[in-house]
């Protein structure tokens, strides 16, 4: 089963590099990894989202809390929680494309942020399956390039992750 | 406050955290170090031939102590060189502290003569590890590195330093105490859990318990064996937990595990409540889960790692906590409610025991011709009253002494259990020596396995360690020659040893005394004399031509169950179940 897991992590160096290698040392799955610093700049907040059985996610928590600089972790599919995920795309935007390039970026609630004659640059955010669906709904030879984030997670209402 | 280089902080943590041996190489890049230790008196330095002896000996010397082992090496080679080292230490959970040179800062990265990138390289094989970039942080980074090394699951730490910090100055001040948010090792259990446990051994008809190294490394010994004698429980040691109860107590049933009895296979198999003590369901202890668990168990498993427990094998109380809290624990909880198992059901599982224990899985074919491995080990147990320090490399001959040795306290037995390091026994008791100078100290090793440090020799000869070698010579890489045997119709690749050294000569070269032993006869007298008083002070290598055609039993193959064993000749097929008069039995056959 897909799990997002949630960490704060001493904002140091090579603590990601420790975070990353215990994956695939062990060879566990990273679907995506996104990492920031926080509010508070000592700490750094993971979002890993990564698949396995009950019994691999489980280690992959126990594992996790081992690493020195790991303060805490919290896998968001134990409650309801939200995610995002950021798309920059750059399409063409040519001849008649132009205005249906336009109407799809409005269907999605996206951005164009950047434009040129020929091009558009669209700014969408959602869950991962939304990008992939704004994807799929687009002339394939009409993408130039795509960069995705990877989804960033947080839990609803009360539950919080802090120290 | 006063102003000290980087160089002389090192020395001076070292001093701080009663470092009494240091083992290591110098080089380029801790010569600044070097200069300072010249300038130091607190602690000794071991100048050993290799590396990797430098970990292996700082390993051992901790094993057979309470005190976290201390190693230095240069940069590059230095550093590599340590990795398996290393590795040994931190598959086996022991604390260790090595620092490695590092080039200057502004190198890094550009590829620099002998620039390896430590913290990389040994990432994947510490418990933590630290670049120094600021000579600031110093002081700071050797007291976590300490704490974090022995606390909690202990482990290997490696503190790297450019050469550019061990020279820029700063003040000094060693850290009274250090606090690590992110970092808490439990200590106490769960209460709950603990009288759930002790709920469940009240209920049990066939309890049993398992300990491992973590009862070695925790210090719980006495716990354990409290334990086991209040509940008249039978008890089993890993290859890491050998001595934690005395091998020749007798609620004992010996090892456990690929090579372990008989008894003690079948009561893991067959048990209906099982306590596993800092012991981790390793796959060369319960082979196939499944197939450990097909004769349906309730188990207990106390482990101060949370990812020790759950993951092999499910258990039912999980007990997360350091093994000497939560023993107290649990005894305290089973002499206040007098919870104990069934009398009558215990009497029933004895009998069993004894049952399996009749056929002496361990007897071997003694011969006047040829000397028997095992028969040394025996000799050497007798004549050394079970006392010695016994190291070991690995292979049959480990294996033997782990049987035969009846290891009577905990940090007596010193191997590589989890990495099965060849070339770690010589280093290993050296290491011992130095932390145990009053003790008898065997190095249990076979031809092969000595050959990868027999360097250390000459370590040994200048620091006046007079350990006794034991070198099982059986002509063949012995442990890889039985499975050549037995799995691959007897081609044996490689396995054979040809050229072999005159081990007398080479003991004599580097300045010790050395004996070849072909007669069984010999094997008493030749041991006793070495370990005698006219050779205490010396070195003595014994070189005895053992059996080539020995091989281990019993053994449990790859992907069989602990009821599949492989018995040795006078146990062929014999059942691997509970005997049929045994009634309560009837249904887990
Ligand atoms: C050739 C060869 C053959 C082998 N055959 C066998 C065999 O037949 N039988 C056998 O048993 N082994 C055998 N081994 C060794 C095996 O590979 C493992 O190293 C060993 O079984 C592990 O022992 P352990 O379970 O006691 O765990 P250890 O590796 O000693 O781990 C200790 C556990 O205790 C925990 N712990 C540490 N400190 C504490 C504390 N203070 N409080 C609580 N918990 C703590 C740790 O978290 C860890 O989970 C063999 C090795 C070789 C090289
Ligand atoms: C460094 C290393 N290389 C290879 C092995 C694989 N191996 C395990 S036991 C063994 C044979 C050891 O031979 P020897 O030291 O003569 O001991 P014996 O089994 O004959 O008693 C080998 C090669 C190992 N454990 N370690
Ligand atoms: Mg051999």
């Amino acid at each position: 089963m897909r799990h997002i897991l949630s960490v704060l992590i001493e904002n140091e160096a090579g603590a990601l590099s420790r975070v990353t290698g215990l994956f695939s040392a062990r060879g566990y799955n990273i679907d995506s990894l996104t990492v920031q610093t926080t509010e508070d700049p000592t700490l750094s907040r993971m979002t890993i989202v990564t698949h396995g059985s009950d019994d691999v996610i489980e280690q992959i928590t126990k594992q996790l809390n081992k690493l020195i600089e790991v303060v805490k972790v919290i896998d968001l599919n134990e409650a309801d929680h939200i995610e995002r995920e950021l798309m920059l795309i750059k399409v063409r935007a040519a001849g008649r494309d132009r205005d249906e390039m336009k109407r799809m970026a409005d269907i999605f609630r996206g951005r164009i942020i950047d434009v040129t004659e020929k091009t558009y640059t669209i700014e969408l955010t959602g869950t991962g399956e939304k990008l992939d669906a704004f994807i799929k709904g687009l002339d394939p030879t009409a993408i130039l390039e795509t960069v995705r984030t990877g989804a960033s997670g947080i839990a609803r209402g009360e539950r919080i992750l802090k120290i | 406050m006063e102003h000290l280089s980087g160089a002389e902080i090192v020395t001076r943590c070292l001093r701080e955290e009663d470092v009494e041996f240091v083992f290591g190489y110098p080089g380029g890049a801790v010569l600044e170090i070097y200069d300072a230790i010249f300038r130091q008196t607190n602690f000794k330095h071991v100048l050993v031939r290799h590396e990797q002896a430098a970990v292996h000996a700082a390993d051992a010397y901790s094993r057979s102590s309470n005190k976290v082992g201390v190693a230095l090496v240069t940069s590059g080679p230095g550093a590599t060189n340590a990795i398996t080292g290393i590795a040994t230490a931190y598959m086996d959970s022991i604390p260790l502290v090595v620092i490695s040179g590092q080039v200057p800062s502004g190198a890094i990265g550009l590829d620099a003569f002998q620039e390896v990138d430590m913290v990389g390289c040994s990432r994947p094989i510490v418990k933590h590890n630290f670049l120094v970039k600021d000579v600031r942080d110093l002081a700071a980074t050797f007291k976590k590195a300490f704490y974090i090394a022995a606390s909690g699951r202990p482990g290997p730490v490696v503190i790297d330093i450019p050469k550019d910090v061990t020279i820029a100055k700063c003040a000094y001040e060693y850290p009274e105490t250090i606090n690590i948010r992110s970092y808490n090792p439990p200590t106490k259990g769960h209460p709950g859990q603990i009288k759930k446990a002790a709920q469940l051994l009240a209920e049990a008809k066939r309890p049993f318990i398992y300990v491992g190294g973590g009862a070695v490394q925790g210090g719980a010994s006495a716990q354990v064996t409290e334990l086991v004698r209040m509940l008249n429980v039978p008890c089993t040691n890993t290859l890491m937990g050998l001595g934690a109860l005395d091998g020749t107590d007798p609620n004992f049933v010996g090892m456990l595990g690929m090579h372990g009895t008989y008894e003690a296979n079948l009561a893991m198999q067959y048990c209906d409540v099982l306590i596993a003590i800092g012991a981790r369901f390793d796959d060369r202890v319960i082979s196939v889960p499944n197939q450990f668990l097909s004769n349906p168990k309730k188990i207990v498993h106390i482990d101060v790692d949370p990812s020790s427990i759950a993951k092999r094998v499910k258990v039912d109380v999980p007990i997360v906590g350091d093994v000497k809290h939560v023993l107290t624990d649990l005894v305290a909880v089973l002499k206040e409610t007098g919870a104990k198992p069934n009398a009558d059901a215990l009497a029933n599982w004895w009998k069993q025991i004894d049952e399996w224990r009749k056929p002496n899985s361990l007897l071997y074919t003694p011969s006047t011709e040829v000397i028997k491995p095992q028969h040394v080990i025996e000799t050497l147990w007798k004549v050394t009253n079970g006392e010695a320090i016994v190291t070991s490399d690995v292979g049959q001959h480990q294996m033997w002494a782990a049987q035969y040795y009846k290891f009577r306290r905990p940090k007596q037995w010193i191997n590589s259990g989890g990495l099965g390091t060849m070339g770690f026994g010589l280093p290993a008791a050296m290491g011992a020596q130095l932390a145990n100078p009053d003790a008898q100290v065997a190095c249990v090793t076979g031809e092969g396995s000595i050959q990868m440090n027999i360097q250390e020799l000459s370590t040994c000869k200048q620091y006046h360690t007079p350990v006794k070698v034991l070198s099982l010579n059986n002509r063949y890489l012995g442990m890889v020659r039985q499975w050549q045997e037995f799995f691959y119709g007897t081609r044996y690749s490689e396995s054979y040893m040809d050229a072999l050294p005159d081990f007398v000569k080479i003991a004599e070269a580097y300045g010790h005394v050395g004996f070849k032993v072909e007669n069984p006869a010999d094997v008493e007298p030749v041991l006793r004399e070495a370990f005698g008083p006219g050779l205490k002070e010396r070195l003595v290598f014994i070189d005895f031509r053992t059996d080539p055609s020995e091989n281990v039993f019993p053994m449990i193959q790859n992907g069989r169950g602990l009821n599949q064993m492989d018995l040795p000749e006078h146990m062929r097929g014999l059942q691997q179940t509970p005997f049929e008069n045994n009634r309560d039995y009837g249904n887990l056959c």
